[in-house]
């Protein structure tokens, strides 16, 4: 082995040498001077996003443990995209007075759980999937608690920290399974010595099944949801809801496709039944909220339901959806969440009713939440259309018919509650609107970023191609 | 290995302790407590682990290196549980969860 093929690993590496520079900076800086540690870690992260994209070998490092592909290539630079909105749109609360002598600990925390989705779906084997997935869901846990002085934050805090436990937990003991009965861990060894539908294998599945059902969120496991995303500042909640979802549904796409891929018919019966309970649950329980991260969180759970969608077809096509749709979610959850972060730090209002009669004092940030309700929603000119479209063809083509038409109900149902927002900010009257302020050019650019990805991806089809040809089916 | 203890007795063991410490998990209602049922439940497995490459698979060592793997990331787990559980402390002070909940449906 020589030191050239150390290169596969690039994403990790550039990000890694990113912490460290800030951890330099933190060091080497005293309280006045913190105000660079911000810029620093936006153009760090840029710059790391740029390098992502540059072309990149495909190859296996350390005896099968890390495996870099086209397609974990892209999906590595899609949750690149991501975090530098997130970075972008945090800007003001970040700088805010009682944050300011946190600012580091929060960029190089949020990155090291970033650097552990990498390596959790560049994995080989269940021993770095596992590290990596502890190392994607420990830091978050502390970056929810962030607020120290707020209740809310401690308790989402400790929410998060104890219910991924509980799923690292069944996880592993489903590994244990696997490993006691083929004797490896490695990915490909695994899928070669499974045989039969032996019941203990099958068993095995179902718990690394709900383990991972947690980390996505899926509906019997779904409760921390919620109750984490409204305590956790916004910023986080952003995080949690696209990048830590976005990554987990990656890995469990990839092992469902490479490890699991005897035991197609057991878990496409599985996924059926989990994807409609997803959908109904979450699109019936976003009916109620007031609060708008409790509402996007619901959201987010049903968004999750449409998601199993793509995996359940097992096909080249469904993950070509699956990537293309989270790569539309991301950045259609982001404008959503890019205003609610921006109403927050300047107002500190989070709840619908606060929204009534904003359209006329702040016609902008209306017209871009608007939007980002519309793409979540599925409303044909923006891209949540698209994804949500090529989603159900791809279940389509394999027969779940009935699934599609639950589907395609649950987005009626949906289409309802994205629209209360909309109604508040457009036609409700209020005595007391939110009042008019001026935005700062760091967070204009995150949402503007994000909000041009929302409408141009849509109109793309090259990127949907680009992504298809890297895709693999069972 | 003991004379007179076979894997099916340490697996029935470690099985156990998975359960228990689920139970645990979902009926105490103190916040360390449920801290300890997470730990039950990650060492059931590194049991599980050790005996699995022992009695079936002894010329490898990937079921040991798991489970070092499990101790060193429960332990970085309990850290930042603990460091939590200590803010909720001097937030709520209380850690009983049934007094913990700013947040329901």
């Amino acid at each position: 082995m020589s030191f050239e093929s150390l290169l596969l690993m690039r994403h990790e590496l550039v990000l890694l040498l990113a912490i460290v520079l800030l951890l330099i900076a933190e060091i080497g800086t005293n309280d006045s001077q913190k105000s660079i540690i911000s810029p620093l870690a936006i153009i760090l992260f840029a710059l790391h996003t740029i390098v992502g994209f540059l072309p990149l070998q495909e190859g296996s490092l350390f005896g099968g443990m890390f495996n870099t592909t086209n397609i974990v290539a892209t999906m590595k630079n899609i949750l690149n995209l991501g975090v530098l909105i997130i970075l972008l749109q945090s800007w003001k609360w970040l700088n805010a007075t009682e944050n300011r002598v946190k600012v580091s600990e929060f960029y190089i925390v949020l990155f090291s759980t970033l650097l552990g989705m990498f390596y959790m779906i560049s994995a080989g084997d269940f021993l770095m999937f596992y590290i990596g997935l502890e190392i994607a869901t420990i830091p978050l846990a502390a970056l929810a608690a962030f607020n120290r002085h707020e209740n809310k934050s401690a308790e989402a805090g400790i929410k998060l920290l104890l219910s991924s436990a509980l799923s690292s937990g069944i996880l592993l003991y489903g590994i244990s399974m696997i490993y006691g009965t083929t004797g490896s861990i490695y990915f490909a060894e695994i899928s070669q010595s499974f045989k039969g539908f032996e019941p203990i294998q099958v068993m095995a599945m179902i718990f690394f099944f709900s383990g991972m059902a947690f980390k996505i969120s899926l509906v019997p496991f779904h409760l921390w949801t919620a109750d984490v995303y409204e305590g956790a500042p916004v910023s986080i909640t952003s995080y949690l809801s696209v990048i830590s979802k976005g990554a987990a549904a990656f890995v469990f796409m990839i092992i469902l496709f490479t490890v699991f891929k005897l035991f197609t018919p057991v878990w496409q019966d599985m996924m059926t039944a989990i994807a409609i309970l997803t959908m109904t649950i979450g699109n019936l329980f976003a009916l109620r909220q007031n609060n708008l991260k409790r509402y996007l969180a619901f959201s987010s759970i049903a968004q999750a339901g449409f998601i199993l969608l793509g995996i359940i077809s097992g096909t080249a096509t469904g993950m070509a959806t699956v990537v293309y749709f989270i790569l539309i979610y991301i950045f259609s959850n982001l404008s959503a969440f890019g205003v609610v972060s921006i109403i927050s730090a300047y107002t500190g209002k989070d709840s619908i009713s606060d929204l009534n009669g904003m359209y006329k004092t702040n016609p902008k940030l209306s017209l871009a939440l608007t939007l980002a309700l519309f793409s979540l929603a599925g409303i044909p000119p923006v891209a949540g259309f698209f994804g949500k479209f090529f989603l159900f063809t791809a279940a389509a083509e394999k027969d779940f018919y009935i699934l599609v038409l639950i589907a395609l109900l649950n987005t009626i149902v949906s289409l309802y509650y994205y629209l209360m927002p909309v109604k508040a900010m457009f036609i409700n009257k209020s005595e007391s609107p939110i009042a008019y302020f001026k935005t700062d050019k760091i967070s204009q650019l995150g949402l503007a970023i994000s909000i041009i990805g929302m409408v141009v991806i849509g109109f793309a089809s090259p990127v949907y191609e680009k992504i298809l040809s890297f895709c693999f089916g069972i | 290995m003991i004379e007179g203890i076979d894997i099916t007795h340490i697996l029935i063991v470690s099985t156990c302790m998975f359960f228990i410490g689920v139970y645990g998990f979902l009926v105490r209602r103190n916040l360390i407590t449920i801290l300890m049922a997470t730990e039950l439940i990650l060492n059931a497995v590194s049991i599980n682990f050790v005996v699995l490459n022992k009695f079936i698979y002894p010329d490898v060592l990937q079921g040991y290196m798991f489970s070092v793997f499990i101790i060193a990331i429960a332990a970085a787990e309990a850290a930042v549980a603990i460091a939590i559980i200590i803010n909720v402390y001097r937030r709520y002070r209380t850690i009983n969860v049934e007094n913990v909940h700013d947040m329901k449906y």
